[in-house]
């Protein structure tokens, strides 16, 4: 997808399972909105293909369209038209709708039904664009940035709804750039940046793809730290960087806690504290698209 | 009751779609202050004005009120289908309404019948509402079924040209662009485009200008209807060739978001 000389999708591929929730997390500008709208048909890829429940976003529509349920980074509601209203006037183009005041009385929008869009604050914008996604039933959502503006409250509201959605068998596909939001919900995570899809997994084969991950214990001071290391697996390295205090790093996972436990117990010491530190998502998120703001 | 939320998808019958987004655009338009200070507040203050012209304006050989209510029905016309579309439909696009609704069951073709449903609604009340109190002031139309029959047809090729070139402009331009542009129009038509002013009253350069304008057609063809004369076919085919031409281009340039 190029948007004149700027290339802002480049060779993506993207492949999501039906039921679930899969998050295209990526910084600002990374070519997340483009993805998303480019499977809602709204744009035209220049090469490469789309296919969406099977069937091609542009020329299939009118099949695809009652199917999928499109959640808009920001806008698509009149500014004059009033919140229940406007939930009610997209569940009217629906054959079997939800049923509109649960939804509302779900979403926590029974306070502002006849509030004009343009007055709703952008939290409630934000709800009122959700319901417009489920109203109608779909198999298919696609959630622009669902909790931009959310409070803590509201965010977690419409995290059970996703939740509960994929337990009903609706696929979910969200962009967000909170690393929370995406660990919270998602089957699969894709890291976008430039883009390019550059990591893509679970939230837990993400953190710890080719990460350093540490062990932290405390014990008697003096171990022996390099026969501990001809215990463990290979590429970990122990250090006492202080008396009493070691730090194991490697690949972090369960032989390796196994094997360092076995050691200590054949040496008979006993340690005061272990910690797991394991990366998380956010430090391998800013580890893949650097720190630099922009 | 308890939500259900499994998925079953589905778009409604065509006719419950479309009964549906009309009567949506009926509700914000008979909300929307503006759009009803111009679909009728303006029309009638100057059609009672008019109707007292001789001391501000002099329309010609005639009884003011004959001249005058011709030229506000098409002014309604104007308001309507022109102005009040173009302003409504640009600002649809900036907030991602017509995205958004591009994306539901509706075809587009649905969303555009919606819009001419709520034109017609409107239109009907305000040329119902105009021509009484016209009546009231004492305008004495031809009668017959054959003016009825002309004055429809120069209103909805009227309309179909107007809303055309108002679609054109919301379609290409951004939104506060076309609020510009379209209530620009409005007052230029309105102070010297034919509609309200008999052609004949106009310096022969400017008619011969005026009478290619959609807005002298329409107004010089309501009048010649109402007078008995029936619409000079000349006017019918200048608002037919700005019907066919905008539509055309609108049908090519349009974008939706």
């Amino acid at each position: 997808m190029r948007y004149g000389s700027t290339t802002a999708v480049d060779g993506l591929t993207l492949r999501i399972e039906p039921g679930t929730v899969t998050s295209i997390l990526g910084p600002n500008g990374a070519g997340k909105t483009t993805t998303i709208e480019t499977c809602e048909g709204f744009r035209e890829p220049q090469s490469g293909s789309v296919r969406v429940l099977g069937l091609d976003p542009r020329t299939d529509a009118k099949a695809l369209r009652p199917r999928v349920g499109v959640m808009l980074q920001s806008g698509g509601a009149w500014s004059g038209s009033r919140a229940h209203e406007m939930v009610r006037h997209i569940a009217s183009l629906h054959a079997h709708p939800l049923d509109v005041d649960l939804l509302i009385e779900r979403l926590g929008m029974q306070d502002y039904g006849r509030t004009p869009y343009r007055r709703l604050s952008g939290g409630q914008q934000q709800r009122l664009s959700l319901a417009m996604a489920v109203v109608g039933r779909p198999e298919l959502l696609f959630l622009d940035e669902p909790t931009a503006g959310l409070d803590p409250a509201a965010r977690h509201a419409t995290w059970d709804l996703i939740n509960e959605l994929r337990g009903h068998g609706v696929t979910t596909v969200l962009s967000t750039h909170f690393m929370d939001e995406a660990e919270a919900l998602s089957d699969r995570v894709h890291i976008v940046d430039h883009g390019r899809v550059i990591a893509e997994g679970t939230v837990a084969e993400l953190a710890l793809t080719g990460a350093q991950n540490t062990v932290r214990f405390v014990a008697r001071a003096g171990l022996d730290v390099e026969d501990l290391m001809l215990a463990l697996p290979h590429d970990s390295k122990v250090v006492e960087f202080s008396a009493g205090s070691y730090v194991v790093t490697g690949e972090v996972n369960p032989v390796l806690l196994a094997a360092l436990m076995t050691w200590c117990a054949a040496h008979n010491v006993l340690t005061d504290s272990v910690l797991v530190e394991r990366q998380t998502l956010e430090d391998r998120f800013l580890d893949l698209t650097g720190r630099t703001l922009r | 009751m308890t939500l259900d939320l499994s998925p079953r998808p589905g778009a409604a019958p065509y006719p419950a779609m479309l009964r549906s987004q009309a009567v949506m655009e009926l509700r914000l338009l008979s909300r929307n202050g503006e759009q009803m200070l111009l679909a009728l507040v303006i029309p009638l203050l100057l059609l009672v004005l008019g109707a007292k012209s001789d001391r501000i304006v002099d329309l010609g050989p005639g009884r003011p009120i004959d001249i005058i209510t011709p030229g506000i029905l098409a002014l309604a016309v104007l308001s309507t289908s022109f102005t009040s579309l173009a302003i409504a439909t640009g600002f649809e696009r900036r907030y991602g309404v017509l995205k958004r609704l591009g994306a539901s069951p509706l075809p587009r073709w649905g969303l555009l019948v919606g819009k001419i449903a709520a034109i017609v609604v409107v239109e009907i009340v305000q040329l119902t509402l105009l021509s009484v109190v016209g009546l009231l002031l004492g305008w004495q139309p031809a009668g017959g079924v054959i003016v009825v029959v002309e004055a429809l047809a120069l209103v909805v090729l009227g309309t179909a040209a107007f809303g055309s070139l108002g679609l054109l402009i919301a379609g290409t331009l951004r939104a506060e662009a076309t609020l510009a542009v379209a209530n620009l129009v409005y007052v230029f038509l309105l102070v010297g485009g034919g509609l309200l002013v008999p052609l004949s009253r106009y310096p022969d350069q400017a008619r011969h200008l005026l009478e290619l304008l959609p807005s002298g057609a329409l107004g010089q063809g309501l009048r010649d209807t109402f007078a008995g004369l029936g619409p000079d076919p000349f006017s019918l085919i200048v608002l037919t060739v700005w019907a066919v031409c905008a539509g055309l281009l609108v049908s090519r340039t349009f974008t939706w978001e």
